[in-house]
């Protein structure tokens, strides 16, 4: 389809859409980062480039998530005081997307959702503090400040303009989870569960030198 | 540099780099995943989530522990190849005690991290966990219950970092507490560690250091475990409950056995004879037979009774079951005595009118008793004496004997087992009181 492919207004490359539905990509070849206006891309901004990146997740892995395949198309880079964790964007084969996040090889995947309840206000957040949601009972465990350090491929939003983000991670007693995402107006909830690197069966990983692959 | 840019999908060796405080080299094994490392010279902490490496806090070690697993040495645990790539020794305080263990990073660059501890040759691998264990009470007392496994509380204590080398997911430094607080169900442990920020739970399983020697290729002979370790699986765990099934059984069988014998026993009355014995007569002939009795079937036992109306006295028969036809003597004896009488305690009395000898195997045939009595010569009067000869009696006595034996290794099983945890949970905070239950599988 025509409409999957266009040309980067900043180096004349051609820049493949996997998604329909994506509102932001970034060129391969030049990492400019490119929004969607109707037919035409816009040249918004350049993406910084990768911290060193040590996930095994790059554009293009592929794997299984409750019997149903997906496709990682793009990722978002933030920063908190640890280093760096990833959220790869999937599409799956049924055409929803989702989220694969990987904070130093711990894998959780989850989906955006809308709040069955007013979530706490972003001051009033407290360590043990519990938000139902969902008709599940989560349990606040963390609270990151993070920054936004890059992009790379296709997006649902807009993400190039975020500076600083602070999520609430809630966490239950069967292996479920939920992230809100207060950079946001309103805040943004994900829920989903933990996964173990194994049971995600993935294809077109990274290679490690001096490591076997899985 | 590669002219051609890096080579996409590949993640290269770091390259070592260089300690901002000491100069010295660095290796990183984990550049971009873990978030500290520990110059092994200096015990600089340095930040390594960030590409210009910097100084987090430098401290002189009070301590230099060497890790028996070295760093950069790789073994497979749980199907997964893993690098120790941090190691450190941590200690609490009790009673003015310090206690050490220490606690080696894993890292494998598709599965993350992972921990080994290792106190008194005891090993665990430790996970992180992503669910939280709920708060339940076990045996009346506190306890985390994790999916269906319920953990017992075992010690919380302020855990103190003394010596930190190489890489780690978090901002390690020497001087590090946290509060850790362990729960047992062997051989699973749930641990929860507090700082002022977060819990972190993990859950270790108990591994022995001849695993971790064979995972790791270590060549140093591997030391034994000292003592008992909180999460360290019993022995008899188990075996306690089914030792005590199979009694159960064994019995159940020997009951059974014994009922069977006893209904279907033949009880052939052979022989029913009354004489008197003379106390005169204690010298002389006196030795006679009885008339000759069959004992019926091919092979059995036969029991002869002897009743013998003794008062103060006693009297012993010599006899001999005698084939007719073979001439095969079967020799035995028997006394009958019995006393009694009346002192400062009250009455009293000893021995028995009846005695009762029972002859194993003996093949069936025509037989007569040759009996030859003897008594006290300075006693007179007559003894009525009678002789009851009954062939293949029920056994009684064998099946009790049989059940008593079979007690002993359950018994001393449970001894061994209550002794076990008694040594486990005399290292916990409950130590001195109740030892474990023995109600685990």
């Amino acid at each position: 389809m025509s409409s999957r492919n266009a040309i980067c207004p900043n180096c004349g490359a051609e820049v493949r859409f996997r998604w329909s539905g994506a509102v932001q990509t970034t060129c391969e070849y030049c990492k400019s980062i490119l929004v969607r206006n109707d037919l035409n891309l816009a040249l918004v901004g350049k993406a910084a480039d990768l911290p060193v990146d040590i996930s095994p997740v790059q554009i293009g892995t592929e794997g299984i998530f409750n019997g149903k395949g997906f496709q990682v198309i793009g990722r978002i880079v933030y920063r908190y005081d640890l280093g760096t964790w990833n959220e790869w964007h999937l599409l799956f084969s049924d055409d929803s997307h989702g989220w694969l996040s990987d904070a130093q090889a711990e894998y959780a995947v989850s989906f955006a959702n809308p709040f069955t309840n007013a979530p706490p206000g972003r001051r009033k957040l407290k360590r043990g503090m519990v938000m139902e949601q969902h008709e599940v009972p989560l349990t606040l465990t963390v609270i990151t400040e993070a920054f936004y350090e890059t992009t790379e491929g296709e997006l649902p939003f807009r993400y190039y303009e975020k500076e600083k983000c602070s999520f609430a991670d809630f966490r239950t007693q069967d292996g479920r989870f939920a992230t809100v995402d207060y950079s946001e107006e309103p805040p943004l909830l994900f829920l989903g569960q933990f996964v173990d690197f194994g049971s995600l069966q993935m294809k077109n990983l990274k290679e490690f030198e001096g490591w076997p692959t899985v | 540099m590669n002219p051609a840019g890096p080579r996409k999908g590949f993640v290269p060796k770091a390259k070592a780099l260089n300690c901002p405080n000491c100069g010295s080299q660095i290796e990183l094994r984990a550049l971009g995943a873990a978030a500290s490392v520990i110059c092994r010279y200096c015990s600089s902490t340095i930040d390594a989530s960030h590409p210009q490496l910097r100084v987090i806090a430098q401290w002189q070690a009070a301590m230099t522990v060497e890790p028996v697993i070295p760093l950069g040495s790789r073994g497979k645990l749980r199907g997964v190849l893993w690098e120790a790539i941090g190691f450190q020794q941590r200690g609490i305080t009790v009673d003015g005690t310090n206690y050490f263990w220490r606690e080696y990073v894993l890292w494998n660059p598709y599965h993350g991290f992972r921990y080994l501890s290792e106190y008194n040759n005891h090993w665990n691998f430790v996970t992180p966990l992503r669910t939280l264990p709920a708060a339940t009470t076990v045996n009346a007392l506190p306890g985390m219950q994790l999916g269906k496994e319920r953990y017992r509380h075992f010690q919380t204590a302020r855990a103190y970092t003394w010596f930190v080398i190489g890489e780690f997911p978090w901002m390690v430094q020497v001087g590090e507490a946290v509060d850790a607080a362990d729960y047992v169900a062997p051989p699973k442990m749930l641990s929860a560690e507090t700082t002022d920020n977060e819990v972190t739970w993990s859950e270790s399983e108990y591994l022995t250091g001849a695993e971790i020697w064979q995972a790791f290729g270590l060549k140093t002979p591997c030391p034994p475990p000292a003592g008992v370790f909180a999460n360290q699986p019993s022995p008899y765990a188990g075996r306690v409950a089914a030792m005590w099934r199979s009694y159960g059984l064994v019995c159940v069988g020997l009951m059974a056995l014994m009922i069977f014998f006893a209904v279907t026993a033949q009880r052939q009355k052979a022989l029913d004879q009354k004489f008197v014995v003379n106390a005169g007569q204690a010298t002389g002939e006196k030795s006679f037979v009885t008339e000759v009795f069959p004992l019926d079937g091919k092979d059995g036992n036969v029991e002869v009774s002897v009743n013998a109306d003794v008062a103060n006295r006693w009297v012993f028969l010599s006899m001999a079951l005698i084939n007719e036809e073979t001439g095969q003597a079967y020799d035995f004896g028997q006394e009958v005595s019995y006393y009694s009488g009346r002192d400062s305690d009250g009455d009293w009395s000893e021995g028995s009118r009846s005695e009762e000898v029972l002859l194993p195997g003996i093949p069936g045939g025509r037989y007569y008793l040759r009996v030859e009595p003897e008594t006290d010569a300075s006693l007179s009067g007559p003894i009525p004496v009678r002789i009851q000869v009954v062939r293949g009696v029920p056994y009684y006595l064998r099946y009790l004997l049989g059940m008593l034996l079979v007690l002993i290794p359950p018994v001393w099983v449970s001894i061994r087992s209550a002794a076990f945890e008694a040594k486990r949970w005399g290292e916990s905070d409950y130590g001195g009181g109740s030892s474990g239950s023995e109600d685990g599988e």
